[in-house]
C-alpha cells in the first residue's frame, strides 16, 4: 500500500513536471505568434506546420552555442544562478491542485502533486527564493550592467512580495486554511459567485499586477531593461545558461497563471460542477462518471491558465516598460496602502458574514477616479495627437 | 566506534535523515565563518537556514518550516545579499584584520564556546512522553490557537514593536525639505 501510494506520487509529480515544461516550452512559440499577431505581422511559420517546431529548434540552437564563462566570473556561482531559477520556477508547481481525483478501485487519487496544509505559503517561500537564481547570476557575472539588473530585481522583488502577501491574506482570512485545494473547494462550494475574483475584486488586481512583478515580466522588467542594461543579469550569459534563465521566466509565468486560477477563477470549479458530476456519476456509474467530472475540471483549469499565459503576452506587447522611480511609487504608495486596506475591509466584511465587502473600496476608487478625471484640465488627460 | 555503528543500524529512515541533514547544516554553518568572499559567506547561511527549516519539516512543525524560509532565507537574507553587492566587498580586505582584532576574535569566541560546553554538560536533557506527544502540535491551526490564546499579549505587543520599527524606518528615509533628490 505504501509503495503504491509512493509510485503513484512519483508518476503524479513526474507528469506535472513534464506537462509544466511542455508548456514553457510551447510558450515561447506562443509568445512569439501572440507577438505577431498583435504587430500584424505573421510570427515564426517556418519550422514544420505553422511553425509548431519552432520551439525545439531554438532548443537546438541554444545547446550548440558556444557555453561562455567570463574569466572574471566567479565561475561556480556563475553556474550555479541559471540553476538556482530553473529550480524555484519548478518546484511551486507542486503544491497546485489540478483537478479534483482519479478513482482507480477502491483508490482515490487526488490530481495534485502533494497536499499540504500550508500550500500557499510553500508557493509565497519559493517564489520569494526566486530572486537568488538571478542575483546570483548577476553578482557572478563580475559585470556592472549586470550587478545592476540583480539589484533592481532584487528590490523589486522585495517590495512587490509585500504587497502580494497581503493580497493572499485577505483570501486566506476568507477561506481560514492555507491549502490551495482547500481555497479552491470553498470557491466551488458556494458556485460561481464564490469565485475568489467575485469575493475579491481589489486583492484580484492586486496580486495580478505583482505576479506580474515577480515573474519580471513587461511592464515591470526593468533587470533586463536592454535600453538601460544591455541585457541586464543575463548579459553575460550564452547558450543553455541564457535558455535556462529565459526558460525560468516560461515556468514562472505557467506557475502564476496557475495560481492566479486557483486562488481567483475557481480552480478546477466550473459553473454548474456539481450537477454535471452527477449528471456524470449516473450516466457512467460512480468511478467512471466521476473521473470524466474530474478530467473535464482538469481541462478548463488549464484553459483558465492559458487565457491567463494569453494575457500576460498581450500585456507584454501592449504596454511600455515603467520607469523605475513609477515602479516603485506604484509598489509602496499604491499597492501596499490598498492591500492592507483590502485586510481592513475584508475582516470587516467577514464580521458580519459578509463576503463582497471590498466591492466597496472598488465603487470609491471609481468614483474617485472619475471625478479626477472630470475635474481635470481638458486635454491633461487625453491622449497626444501628433 | 562499534557502539556507533550499532547505533546506525537500528536507525530509522527518519534518523537518517535527521543525521546527514544535520551534517549539511553544521558544514554549512561552518563555511559561513570560514568562507573569505562575504557572498560565499551569506549564501552559506542561506543554506543554513534551509537545513534548519529542514529540521522543523522533521519535527512536523510546518509552518515554522515555511515561514522561516520566508522570512528568513525569503527577505532578509536578500537584503543581506543586496548590501554587500553594493558595498563591492569583492577584493579580500585583509588590512582591517589586524592582530589585535584576531587576538580580541578568539578570545571572544573561547570563551562563548566554553560557555556552552560548560552549560551544556550541566543541562538537563528534557525527557518526552510518546504516549502523550501530540503529533499536529506544529501545524498551523494549533500554533495560531496557541498564539491567539495564550500568548495573545506577548504576540500584540511584539505586533507593535513591528510597528514602531517600521513608522521609525519611515522617519529616518523621509526627505526632508531642501534635501537632494536623486
Amino acid at each position: 500500500m505504501d509503495l503504491t501510494v509512493l509510485i503513484t506520487k512519483a508518476i503524479i509529480i513526474l507528469v506535472i513536471f513534464g506537462i509544466t515544461l511542455l508548456i514553457a516550452t510551447y510558450s515561447t512559440y506562443a509568445e512569439r505568434k501572440v507577438a505577431g499577431f498583435l504587430q500584424d505581422r505573421l510570427g515564426p511559420n517556418r519550422a514544420g506546420p505553422w511553425g509548431l517546431l519552432q520551439p525545439i529548434a531554438d532548443a537546438g540552437k541554444m545547446f550548440f552555442k558556444e557555453d561562455f564563462i567570463p574569466a572574471q566570473a566567479s565561475k561556480w556561482l556563475f553556474i550555479l544562478g541559471p540553476c538556482l531559477a530553473m529550480l524555484t520556477a519548478l518546484m511551486s508547481s507542486a503544491v497546485i491542485p489540478f483537478g479534483d481525483s482519479i478513482r482507480f478501485g477502491q483508490y482515490e487519487i487526488p490530481v495534485q502533486g502533494i497536499e499540504i496544509n500550508i500550500g500557499m505559503l510553500y508557493i509565497f517561500g519559493v517564489v520569494s527564493l526566486g530572486v537568488y537564481g538571478i542575483m546570483v547570476g548577476g553578482w557572478a557575472s563580475n559585470n556592472k550592467f549586470s550587478l545592476l539588473g540583480a539589484i533592481r530585481a532584487a528590490s523589486q522583488n522585495i517590495s512587490y512580495e509585500i504587497a502580494l502577501g497581503m493580497s493572499i491574506i485577505a483570501i486566506l482570512m476568507m477561506t481560514g486554511s492555507l491549502s490551495v485545494r482547500a481555497i479552491v473547494e470553498q470557491q466551488a462550494e458556494v458556485g460561481f459567485f464564490g469565485w475568489g475574483v467575485f469575493t475579491q475584486p481589489l486583492g484580484f488586481v492586486i496580486f495580478l499586477v505583482c505576479a506580474f512583478a515577480e515573474c519580471n515580466r513587461t511592464p515591470f522588467d526593468l533587470p533586463e531593461c536592454e535600453t538601460e542594461l544591455v541585457g541586464g543579469y543575463h548579459t553575460e550569459y550564452s547558450s543553455m545558461k541564457l535558455g535556462f534563465y529565459l526558460f525560468a521566466e516560461y515556468i514562472n509565468m505557467f506557475v502564476s497563471s496557475a495560481v492566479i486560477a486557483s486562488l481567483y477563477f475557481g480552480g478546477y470549479h466550473y459553473p454548474f460542477a456539481a450537477q454535471a458530476h452527477e449528471a456524470l456519476t449516473n450516466a457512467l456509474g460512480a468511478n467512471t462518471g466521476h473521473n470524466v467530472a474530474t478530467a473535464i475540471g482538469t481541462v478548463l483549469f488549464f484553459g483558465k491558465i492559458f487565457f491567463f499565459i494569453f494575457f500576460f503576452m498581450w500585456v507584454r506587447w501592449t504596454l511600455p516598460r515603467f520607469r523605475y522611480d513609477q515602479l516603485m511609487n506604484l509598489g509602496w504608495k499604491s499597492l501596499i496602502p490598498l492591500s492592507i486596506l483590502n485586510v481592513i475591509v475584508t475582516g470587516a466584511g467577514l464580521l458580519f458574514n459578509f463576503n463582497y465587502a471590498t466591492w466597496a473600496i472598488v465603487a470609491v476608487m471609481v468614483v474617485l477616479a472619475v471625478m479626477s478625471a472630470a475635474k481635470a484640465p481638458k486635454g491633461a488627460v487625453a491622449m497626444q495627437k501628433a | 566506534m562499534n557502539e556507533l555503528l550499532a547505533h546506525f543500524k537500528q536507525l530509522t529512515p527518519t534518523g537518517y535523515l535527521f543525521w546527514i541533514l544535520a551534517f549539511v547544516t553544521v558544514l554549512s554553518a561552518i563555511v559561513v565563518v570560514t568562507a573569505r568572499n562575504p557572498i560565499h559567506s551569506v549564501l552559506a547561511l542561506i543554506a543554513t537556514f534551509f537545513c534548519l527549516s529542514g529540521h522543523y519539516v522533521l519535527l512536523n512543525a510546518q509552518f515554522l518550516a515555511a515561514v522561516n524560509i520566508i522570512v528568513y532565507a525569503g527577505a532578509i537574507m536578500v537584503l543581506f545579499l543586496f548590501t554587500i553587492m553594493f558595498l563591492n566587498l569583492r577584493k579580500e580586505d585583509e588590512e582591517s584584520k589586524t592582530s589585535l582584532a584576531k587576538i580580541a576574535a578568539v578570545i571572544v569566541g573561547g570563551t562563548l564556546m566554553v560557555l556552552m560546553l560548560g552549560i551544556f554538560k550541566a543541562a538537563q536533557v528534557g525527557s518526552y512522553n510518546a504516549i502523550a506527544f501530540d503529533a499536529k502540535t506544529g501545524l498551523v491551526e494549533n500554533l495560531g490557537m496557541v498564539l491567539y490564546g495564550d500568548y495573545l499579549l506577548p504576540f500584540e505587543l511584539a505586533s507593535v514593536l513591528f510597528l514602531v520599527a517600521m513608522v521609525g524606518a519611515v522617519m529616518l528615509g523621509k526627505r526632508e525639505a531642501g534635501d537632494r533628490h536623486f
